[in-house]
């Protein structure tokens, strides 16, 4: 589903070299996480692929199910059912969050070419998701992301991903912050979209998450490569050890 | 009321997201207004003197006493210099140089009924979006209960063309009718009240206008009447060089509510056309006036040729106790907008307040803000501005606020937020305050905030293309004041917020 060779990409402001060589192909159906230490790379690859401004690709191709995800603007790559949870989503000051959810869902269905939600069916899929996710009806009126706690902050990414329904999935550092309880409902809503069609991509530090998100395959990222690959295994090894022996053996 | 919030009305929401994204794309970077209406004119010789204020006098077919106020007006204005204290830069006007009359050639048989307008005139509103005709039913508006009902009075150049709903507004005892057929029809009370609240002496512009207005609306709302409907007047510049004069005059009696709808459009123009009207409403004991204005003049080109010259002149007296007036305004268009609506809260216990988003694309310039008067105990104002400026637009909020020394145990609250889209644009906040009494308390909030990459970024991420993703985050900055206008003004000017804003990003 998800192609990636041989990314190169440089930070524009600092005129630096982030990502040195990226290959990862992610299956449909399955579900691969990425660890490493700080300033591996992991965000800037996350936001490399959703289309963020201010990185240049200097080398390599991303595509998504065959198209070139590099060369379409942001909400075209979101269109061609590509999701990043941010790691710090943004506030929105007077924008309801329900209205933010609609305009993002019916952009979609509008750029697909299908008929718009109607609101009637819209209301029942958004409280029967946000139920899931313990978000109540007050939190869907708020502001998006305005005097949200770290949880619900994080649990409101996951019920945009509900609503949206991508079939690629990143998800950066979506368990930071989160207290256990937070983190099981939030890998609940992950697990409950895990489905044949669609895969995930998830970035943390911590084996922890994987223990509720049980990944099919495990990357290692450091200094802009992916420097090892392995089963669930690898991620208790990194638990158990940290990454300094693997970054010992890939150098 | 809410209007952004698709949790509470989820319907409305759809429809306004539609209709502005559709309308942002179909138009292109177009001002949707800009066409004119081929009829032919009847103006007026260019320039003024006191043969064109009686000239115009006798085409409204006016009383002597009309006349004389007028000359007077015009004999004053002579005397008056142009003021120059807002941050507006713009050429010298030649007054010499303009129309101050001019109306269709078939209006001259006047029209008995709406059948006899001119249909080309009938198909300009149309294509406005204003229905003239019965049955301005606005369905689903407000769920249960009756459907809203608008009353349109609309101007057309010099002369309004028709009011509907006459009749029924007649049996509530409501007056709704142009002025100069107000000061035909109903002399005692015009001459009671016009200029009383902005007198003839009181400005440049305002003693122009009271030389030469030609129409606009008259509203007399006696005791104890909840006015049936919402009335509104759309206004539309459309001959060349053509100013326009409107003045409306508004009384709202003892007891009585009215919420009055006012919207203007222009055509295109690569000269720059003047407008100078004045509002005068007149509140009495526990009256109510809600005043709504979506001013959607041409704003000129991005090159800055061409737009309005708005230089208008709005004033509440709260004359009664417990009497109570709100200003909403959503100032997209005009080239120049010089516009202070204001409230006297001379009755105690009266209240006023002012809600504005103000917004100034490409070359446009703002000047706007309002003035909070307290002569009486225990009055309250409210102030709540929202500017929003973008290209090379200045965009500044000036708002006094007056404490007399007799206005004891008075409140003012004034929030001003100002939103920069881009590197190019300015945003400036003059507050006025003056406070002559022990007992009253006036605060003030300003913040001046940037339209941050990281939310459109987020907007886009989620599938918004990046026009949707400003208007979205525009939106949400100018809630607060949407929120406080009649749900159908809400969402025509939800959508010109983001028409207004084409091609600031990217």
């Amino acid at each position: 589903m998800l192609e990636i060779q041989n990314l190169h990409v440089r930070l524009e402001a600092e005129d630096k070299p982030i990502l040195k060589g990226v290959d990862l192909n992610v299956a449909a159906g399955t579900v691969h996480a990425i660890m490493g230490p700080n300033g591996s790379g992991k965000s800037t690859l996350s936001y490399v692929l959703a289309g963020r401004d201010g990185y240049e690709v200097t080398d390599g191709t991303a595509t998504l199910d065959g198209a070139d995800l590099l060369a379409m603007e942001p909400e075209e790559r979101a269109a061609a059912g590509l999701f990043l949870a941010f790691q710090y989503p943004v506030e929105i000051p007077g924008v309801g969050n329900m209205t933010f959810l609609r305009t993002a869902v019916n952009a979609q269905r509008k750029a697909r070419g299908q008929e718009e939600m109607s609101a009637g069916e819209f209301l029942k899929v958004v409280r029967d998701r946000a139920g899931k996710l313990r978000i109540d009806a007050d939190m869907l009126k708020r502001a998006v992301n305005v005097g949200f706690s770290g949880g619900e902050k994080k649990r409101n990414e996951i019920l945009q991903m509900a609503m949206l329904e991508p079939k690629m999935c990143i998800l950066d550092e979506t368990d930071s912050g989160l207290d256990v309880d937070a983190m099981r409902l939030v890998s609940d809503g992950v697990n409950a979209l895990r489905d044949a069609g669609r895969a995930f991509l998830v970035i943390t530090h911590y084996q922890r998450l994987l223990d509720h998100i049980r990944p099919d395959v495990v990357h290692i990222m450091a200094d802009g490569r992916i420097v090892k690959s392995g089963g669930p295994d690898l991620a208790l090894e990194v638990e158990r050890n940290g990454y300094a022996d693997i970054l010992a053996e890939a150098l | 009321m809410t209007v952004l919030d698709g949790g509470l009305q989820p319907e409305m929401r759809a429809g306004v997201d539609r209709e502005t994204i559709e309308t942002v794309q179909a138009m292109a970077g177009k001002y949707k207004y800009g066409w004119e209406t081929d009829i032919e004119m009847d103006f007026a010789p260019k320039g003024l003197n006191e043969d064109i204020v009686r000239l115009i006098s006798d085409k409204n077919g006016e009383p002597a006493w009309m006349l004389e106020w007028r000359l007077a007006a015009y004999r004053r204005w002579l005397r008056m210099e142009e003021p120059r204290w807002a941050m507006l830069k713009y050429p010298e006007i030649d007054y010499q140089d303009q129309f101050y009359h001019a109306k269709p050639k078939s209006m001259a048989g006047k029209p008995k009924s709406l059948d006899e307008v001119d249909p080309k005139l009938l198909a300009t509103y149309a294509r406005l979006g204003i229905p003239l005709k019965e049955q301005m039913v606005l369905a689903g508006v407000e769920g249960a209960g009756e459907p809203r009902r608008v009353a349109v009075d609309a101007v057309f150049d010099s002369v309004s063309v028709g009011t509907t709903f006459k009749a029924e507004l007649a049996k509530a005892g409501v007056i709704f009718c142009a002025i100069s057929e107000a000061v035909r029809d109903h002399p005692e009370l015009v001459r009671k009240y016009l200029g009383s609240v902005v007198p003839q002496t009181d400005n440049f512009f305002a003693t122009l206008n009271s030389a030469v207005f030609t129409d606009g609306s008259f509203v007399f709302i006696p005791a104890g009447v909840r006015c049936p409907m919402e009335l509104s007047t759309y206004f539309r510049i459309n001959a060349e060089n053509t100013g326009q004069f409107e003045r409306t005059l508004i009384i709202a009696e003892k007891g009585s509510y009215v919420s009055y709808l006012e919207g203007c459009t222009a055509p295109k123009r690569d000269t720059h056309q003047l407008h100078a009207a004045v509002v005068e409403i007149v509140i009495l004991d526990d009256a109510e006036v809600k005043y709504s204005t979506v001013q959607n003049w041409y704003p000129g080109d991005e090159m800055g040729r061409g737009g309005i010259y708005n230089f208008v002149t709005k004033r509440a007296d709260c004359r009664g106790a417990r009497s109570k007036v709100m200003w909403t305004q959503v100032e997209t268009g005009s080239a120049i907008t010089w516009k202070y609506p204001s409230c006297i809260l001379r009755g105690d216990d009266s209240q006023g307040e002012f809600y504005s988003i103000a917004i100034a694309n490409n070359a446009q310039q703002a000047d706007t803000g309002t003035k909070m008067v307290h002569l009486g105990k225990n009055t309250k104002s409210r102030i709540v501005s929202k500017g929003i400026s973008a290209g090379r637009a200045q965009n500044t909020y000036r708002g006094l606020v007056s404490m007399h020394p007799k206005a004891t145990n008075s409140r003012n609250y004034t929030q001003c937020d100002s939103l920069l889209i881009g590197q190019g644009c300015g945003a400036h906040t003059v507050p006025y305050i003056e406070v002559r009494n022990n007992s009253s308390r006036v605060e003030h909030e300003a913040t001046t905030s940037k339209v941050d990459d990281e939310q459109l970024f987020y907007c886009r991420s989620r599938g918004m293309d990046e026009e949707e993703a400003v208007a979205l985050v525009v939106n949400g900055f100018v809630k607060d004041v949407l929120q406080t206008l009649p749900m159908e003004f809400a969402m025509e000017a939800q959508a010109l917020v983001a028409i207004s804003l084409e091609g600031s990003v990217g």
